[in-house]
């Protein structure tokens, strides 16, 4: 089992104290190339736990993992108390229908408006009554302020409008945990506060567990409880926004300072430089 | 030595899509009732298949039609057979060229947009969206697009066919003054219902292999806009040879 964190006290009610995600030992690769190496994650729950790091260390294949498309390599996914790999396709269902997620462009279905998306879960899954599906679809709208853009298209809605579309859809089905893949990507700062505050406020409003991944160190440090910072696909560091920022390891400090270059190096492994623009000289003449 | 090694590569890239597609129509067949719960889903479907290639399909078969009467009534007045240009071009229409060309033609408008429709819902994560609402996408998206494509493809054959025979008729009796009673009643007197249901039977045939590509190529298009390109592209280059291939088939075996 991956190693025990210590809780922050104040926000999120930790249901019993245990753990609705461990990640234990995981290891991954794609066409032979290490994603993951021997990952250790747990994810507390009625927390929002962030995993951040450097782009390609693996962050949105941990949420892949969590959510079982895709199956480890070796070591064990927990979710909820089962092990996803072992999981056939009716009993992955019906994990994933306690689970909501955020995707990193909405993705809500383009050939249908704000509402029908919205209540897409609940039709597909529930005999309700027309009327209880609109009431919990407006309340869900009303949620992310947005009620009054119910009949509007996906495609008339602003990035921001559509990540929050996809927000209320996500929560429609009450889920226990909320997986956001990068929930800020290309958001203005109005829109990124918006969504900053409905994560950490559906999260202790509804009772429920988020995982976020992200970049965004600042916005994370204020609604994150637990941290995580990958690279290279494993656990480099871990612990509170403080404990982070406080951080002596340089390449905790490269990334939660945004310094260019460092352990992460700015360019991409390439021959020697000047050796290559004077080859390319002389090829030319 | 490449030229080998790019055959064997291309024999293998060959064998690993053609498992794909049969594992991939198991799965389509074995869900194939579940289809049929969800009617509205199913007519939506039809009427994106079928009602929108309508268009194209009267306006196609009616200059199919018009061409036959000229060609055929040349052909047939240097026999002095010009009468029997009805019961040639029923024949001709409702055994072989009706049913290929309105598959090639679904396949350009219907198969394009339902391969390009999909690969976009690929590229742009609304299928693995509805992968982690619990939603199967086989069941929600690919199969009522597939029968609906099914379903519609001999409906469209039988409405080519019919406009097609109007065209004939426009230039056969309009034009060139053949007798409309003789024009109909040969017709009726030669052309048998084995001859329409063959007609029926191919564009059943062409619409399971036409759909059936066409959600397979954007089902597993590349999740990127190349990609989606090169699905759709490929979904009218392997549905007009599939046609062409499977015409040959179905009529060895119905003659």
């Amino acid at each position: 089992m991956g190693r025990q964190l210590g809780h922050p006290a104040g926000r999120g009610a930790v249901a019993g104290g245990d753990n609705v995600a461990v990640l234990c030992g995981v290891n991954y690769a794609v066409d032979h190339k290490p994603v993951l190496r021997g990952l250790d994650v747990e994810f507390r729950r009625g927390e929002v736990t962030a995993i951040m790091g450097p782009s390609g260390t693996g962050k949105t294949t941990l949420l892949r993992l969590i959510t079982g498309q895709i199956r480890a390599d070796a070591g064990t996914v927990v979710v909820d108390g089962q092990e996803v790999a072992g999981l056939r396709q009716a009993a992955l269902y019906a994990l994933r229908r306690r689970m909501g997620m955020l995707f990193q462009n909405g993705a809500l279905l383009t050939d249908i408006d704000v509402f029908e998306n919205v209540a897409f879960p609940l039709r597909e899954h529930a005999r309700l009554p027309e009327r209880l599906v609109r009431s919990l679809v407006l309340t869900k709208l009303h949620a992310v302020g947005l009620r009054g853009a119910a009949k509007l298209m996906p495609q008339q809605l602003s990035g921001g409008m559509s990540r929050r579309v996809a927000l209320a859809r996500a929560i429609v089905m009450d889920p226990d945990i909320l997986i956001y893949d990068e929930p800020f990507a290309g958001l203005d700062p109005i829109s990124m506060g918006v969504v900053m505050r409905l994560i950490r406020s559906l999260n202790d409003a509804l009772g429920i567990s988020s995982i976020v991944v992200s970049h965004d160190v600042r916005e994370i440090a204020q609604i994150a409880d637990q941290s995580y910072i990958l690279s290279e696909g494993q656990v480099v560091a871990s612990g509170s926004p403080k404990e982070l920022h406080d951080h002596p390891s340089p390449i905790v400090r490269q990334f939660m300072e945004g310094l260019g270059d460092g352990p992460v190096p700015f360019h991409y492994p390439a021959p020697d430089y000047y050796g290559q623009l004077l080859a390319a000289g002389k090829a030319a003449r | 030595m490449s030229t080998v090694s790019e055959l064997k590569d291309a024999t293998a890239d060959f064998l690993e899509r053609a498992g794909a597609l049969t594992r991939f129509s198991s799965r389509l067949l074995w869900i194939t009732p579940a289809g049929f719960l969800r009617p509205r889903l199913l007519a939506q479907q039809v009427y994106n298949a079928g009602a929108l290639s309508l268009a194209i399909i009267m306006i196609s078969g009616l200059f199919v039609g018009m061409v036959m009467g000229l060609q055929g009534h040349d052909l047939l007045a240097r026999i002095g057979s010009e009468e029997s240009l009805g019961t040639g071009a029923a024949l001709t229409l409702l055994k072989e060229l009706g049913p290929v060309v309105t598959a090639l033609l679904f396949a350009g408008r219907a198969g394009t947009a339902l391969a390009s429709e999909i690969g976009l819902m690929r590229a742009t994560d609304q299928l693995t969206a509805m992968e982690i609402m619990a939603v199967d996408p086989m069941k929600r998206v690919v199969l009522p697009r597939f029968l609906g494509g099914v379903i519609s493809m001999p409906l469209l054959t039988g409405i080519f066919v019919m406009v097609s025979i109007f065209g004939v008729q426009l230039i056969g009796v309009q034009y060139f003054g053949i007798d409309r009673g003789q024009f109909w009643s040969e017709m009726r007197s030669y052309v048998e219902l084995s001859d329409v249901s063959e007609g029926l039977i191919k564009g059943l045939v062409f619409g399971v292999a036409c759909s059936l590509i066409a959600v397979f190529e954007g089902y597993n298009a590349e999740p990127t806009a190349e990609g989606v390109g090169r699905a759709t592209t490929r979904t009218v280059v392997v549905s007009a040879v599939a046609t062409l291939v499977l015409d040959y088939i179905v009529t060895a075996l119905l003659l």
